[in-house]
């Protein structure tokens, strides 16, 4: 058991170490990659949750950019037409995308495999078409901007803005954190044990005596709420809220995002939104199809390194990888 | 053995399309035996402790367990009341290691609801799971991947996972098949040892293995029961003869 326990020692360390390394950059960092860091990490949140579905019980989905977006217009929104505040705003962000989540859940996980896959489409692209049908209050594909009094936070006599770079790194910083290790202590929990037995068999996991229905619910509720969290972030730190973030296109970014870092790593996510990030910044430096460019190392990507990056390091080098 | 009754089904029946392969069957099995269900392919054994442990629901027909109504519950239910089922063909965690195999079934059995899955203590898991892979003697093959094992460690392993369910009735279908015969001799050990603490359901082909362990007999064909009885009854029951033992099913 001491072997076990120094696994566990090394794993926190590991993480807390990736943090802290995260924290001291800023004070190193240019402003541009400065401003990029934060943007990726709240990506990189977003990617944490679908990570948490796909990665760990095995749910294809290809409409996470519903709990985004519905984080993002339940933050956006309220602070926008609303005198609310900053944290109200964030709670209603992930209010919302909980109620999603589950709403959803209830209804699509009577689905699985192909089907589910579908259903998570369908919605998604329903709730794409509402941000665009309700255009008077969503503002459609234009979107809104937050205004920087919106966006201020006072907290025991202290004013923060978000529009500040400093605020704004260390609010994604904070976030990617709590989303990172929160991610960390489910998959290491029972709960974890089960949605990784579900992801390999799911009939026999129901024969050792699990209700998998619930335990994919749960993992879905949780997945939807963290890229609730990310949407509602990223509304609050970019200032910017549009129909874009609900599309199709964030869906497959947050699919690309995980396989890019290693689906079921933990930091495959910061991992893959940070590469695809760069690789998005760098291709667009010289050519105007870009998306070319990332295709093509996507597809050299899955070629070599199928399981990710973190996935092909922990399958050569490190067995203990969470 | 006046014992009490574990489980009764009554006229249990299960369709597939045209074929009726489970035929109004009434099943006992009482508390603490050993009991094999034999008969030749098609028999509907497997069907029937299917519906047993929920894999399957029956066309009609009703299962108690413990005098209660069973009928209707789900597998994953059943596995809490105390119904375990191990696989014929394995059915293993191949990408998990023997551990976590294992740990899944007696964090089930720990802590049962999802609340219990999220503050159950990793310490009761490793000690349950630890006992389990002593009793089949996996212990120094705990970090290996499932999928490594040879074929005769994985169905210990698959029995280890029964065992950590803390089973009332064990059902093992067709355990042996596969195994070397030194591995079947101590296999017929651990059945035995098993027995002390569970009632054992079996279905076999290998029919020294039967008449070695089991109390009881029952002989399926076609989707019945045709004969019920101790070993040597069965052996002498011209219609099991026929049916069964002198087709060369076996």
């Amino acid at each position: 058991m001491s072997s076990a326990k120094g696994k566990g020692a090394r794993i926190v360390a590991l993480h807390l170490a990736v943090i802290a390394a995260l924290f001291a950059v800023q004070f190193l960092l240019p402003a541009y990659h400065h401003g990029n860091l934060a943007r990726i990490m709240v990506f990189a949140s977003f990617a944490v949750g679908y990570n948490l579905l796909l990665g760990y019980t095995g749910l294809l989905s290809l409409g996470h950019a519903m709990f985004f977006a519905a984080g993002m217009y339940g933050a956006g929104l309220p602070l926008y037409y609303f005198d609310v505040g900053v944290l109200q705003a964030f709670g209603l962000g992930l209010l919302a995308s909980f109620g999603l989540a589950l709403s959803f859940g209830l209804l699509a996980l009577r689905a699985s495999g192909i089907a589910f896959l579908i259903v998570t489409l369908m919605f998604a692209q329903a709730f794409f078409l509402a941000t665009l049908y309700f255009n008077e209050i969503t503002l459609g594909d234009q979107g809104f901007v937050l205004s920087e009094q919106a966006r201020t936070l006072t907290l025991g006599g202290v004013v923060m803005s978000f529009a500040d770079p400093t605020v704004k790194y260390n609010a994604a910083l904070l976030l990617f954190s709590c989303c990172m290790l929160g991610c960390l202590a489910l998959v290491r929990s029972p709960i974890g044990r089960v949605w990784v037995a579900i992801r390999e068999n799911e009939p026999r996991t129901r024969m050792l005596g699990y209700d998998t229905y619930r335990y994919k619910l749960l993992a879905l509720v949780l997945s939807g709420v963290i890229c609730g969290a990310a949407g509602a972030g990223y509304a609050l730190l970019f200032a910017y809220v549009g129909s874009t973030f609900a599309s199709i296109q964030y869906s497959i970014f947050a699919l690309l995002w995980t396989l890019l870092g290693g689906v079921g790593t933990v930091l495959g996510p910061l991992v893959g939104a940070g590469l695809m990030f760069y690789l998005v910044d760098i291709a667009g430096d010289f050519t105007s199809s870009y998306l070319l460019v990332v295709g093509v190392v996507l597809l050299l990507l899955i070629l070599w390194y199928p399981k990710g990056l973190l996935g092909s390091l922990r399958a050569r080098w490190l067995p203990w990888l969470p | 053995m006046a014992a009490l009754t574990l489980l009764e089904t009554s006229a249990i029946s299960k369709r597939f399309g045209g074929l009726q392969a489970v035929d109004a069957v009434d099943f006992r099995l009482e508390e603490g035996e050993i009991r094999a269900i034999i008969g030749p392919n098609g028999a509907g054994k497997t069907t029937l402790v299917s519906l047993i442990s929920g894999r399957l629901a029956p066309s009609s027909g009703v299962i108690t367990f413990k005098g209660e109504d069973i009928t209707r519950l789900k597998s994953y239910q059943r596995v809490g009341r105390g119904i375990v089922y191990t696989f014929q063909v394995t059915s293993i965690f191949r990408n998990l290691s023997c551990y976590e195999n294992v740990a899944l079934a007696a964090q089930r059995s720990l802590a049962g609801g999802l609340g219990g899955g999220l503050f159950g203590s990793e310490r009761a898991i490793a000690e349950r799971v630890e006992a389990a892979i002593h009793r089949v003697n996996l212990t120094d093959r705990l970090d290996l991947l499932a999928g490594e094992l040879a074929y005769g460690h994985q169905r210990l392993l698959e029995v280890a996972m029964g065992l950590a369910l803390d089973p009332k009735l064990l059902i093992l279908d067709e355990p042996t098949q596969g195994l070397s015969q030194g591995e079947i001799a101590a296999f017929c050990d651990l059945i035995r040892q098993l027995a002390k603490s569970a009632t054992i359901l079996i279905i076999e082909h290998n029919m020294p293995v039967v008449l070695e362990l089991a109390e009881r007999i029952t002989v399926m064909d076609r989707g019945a029961i045709i004969a019920e009885g101790a070993p040597d009854e069965i052996e002498r029951n011209p219609l099991v003869q026929s049916a069964y033992l002198g087709t060369g099913n076996a």
